[in-house]
């Protein structure tokens, strides 16, 4: 139950960023179209000034050594980079088109009551498990 | 009140929702140092429910929940969004509608298009493609990059790291090709 508690903020912040997915037309399989055929500029400039908001905000946090609400330090632990960023990016890439969904957008598509995107989303959840089942026979 | 309500149904332009995607990265960290990301959810989905032994989801989900409220959230959100919060319309490049008519696609009311991706045509060709084998691309190429959009290209870019940079070139690379060649050969089937 405390467990339960703690992580509900978390679950506002989602219902935030879900909202602005759906009012930003980024989970729009027309626009994830549109943007690889590069007619449109709707995704660049979503995903270009998301970038510069989020960059400004990192600089601000480190600069001024902001704290989370606890008062605990923010520390970002950097990914190590491994080939898979490319072959697994391009794969991802492909599925993204096809479905017109990064993970997020899929389970705004599924709230917005295209309930056949669950079986999308739990294809998704498979792909994944077969990852971490082939993952020491991959190259990476 | 109506007028705001008004100016809020209308869909935002993207230097709206832009920064505002942008700001969830100071919110998680501030909220409890978190990095946004949406793909581990899955992970985490796997580790909770058929770990199976596999040493890439032997840990404790548990201390990850956080993620899979927050994806909650997005659901949540959504489904606000959408039932109250938007008018339906969407404008789009004129060159594409009249492409994507010639695959009998005319529906724009909903965020994929209804005439292949729904329930009943689940069981075809198309919809396997549309719906299973991208649905599995999505979760086995977000994993194997260890991140997706918002793990890579808004968090890892924001903050200039440049492995970020590489998945990110990666994923419009797969979405390039799989947008002009290989969505239009299933769309055709």
């Amino acid at each position: 139950m405390r467990l339960f508690i703690s992580n509900l903020k978390y679950l506002l912040a989602g219902l935030l960023f879900g909202i602005i997915l759906v009012k930003g037309e980024v989970v729009s399989w027309f626009r994830i179209q549109e943007m690889f055929r590069l007619q449109s500029i709707h995704m660049y400039g979503i995903i270009g000034s998301a970038v510069i908001t989020g960059m400004i905000s990192i600089q601000l946090i480190k600069k001024f050594g902001i704290k989370t609400v606890n008062n605990e330090a923010i520390s970002i632990i950097p990914k190590k980079y491994h080939r898979g960023f490319i072959y697994g990016g391009v794969i991802f890439g492909i599925g993204w088109a096809i479905t017109g969904a990064c993970p997020g957008p899929l389970f705004a598509q599924i709230g917005s009551g295209a309930t056949v995107v669950i079986v999308t989303l739990l294809s998704a959840i498979a792909g994944t498990w077969v990852y971490g089942y082939l993952k020491p026979k991959l190259p990476h | 009140m109506n007028e705001i309500l008004e100016f809020i149904r209308q869909p935002w332009p993207w230097w709206i929702s832009g920064p505002l995607i942008g700001l969830t990265v100071p919110l998680l960290l501030i909220l409890g140092n978190k990095p946004f990301g949406v793909s581990s959810s899955m992970r985490h989905i796997c580790a909770a429910c058929f770990p199976a032994n596999i040493s890439f989801f032997k840990y404790d989900w548990r201390n990850e929940l956080w993620n899979l409220f927050f994806v909650a959230g997005i659901l949540v959100g959504a489904f606000i969004a959408w039932t109250w919060l938007s008018d339906h319309q969407i404008a789009i490049n004129p060159e594409l509608v009249s492409e994507l008519n010639k695959y009998g696609i005319t529906d724009y009311h909903q965020l994929v298009p209804r005439e292949d991706v729904n329930w009943r045509d689940l069981f075809t060709i198309k919809g396997i493609l549309m719906i299973v084998v991208g649905g599995f691309l999505v979760g086995f190429g977000t994993r194997y990059a260890d991140g997706c959009t918002s793990g890579h290209s808004i968090m890892g870019l924001s903050n200039l790291q440049w492995p970020a940079l590489v998945a990110t070139c990666s994923f419009m690379v797969g979405g390039f090709v799989s947008a002009n060649f290989i969505v239009p050969a299933i769309l055709k089937l």
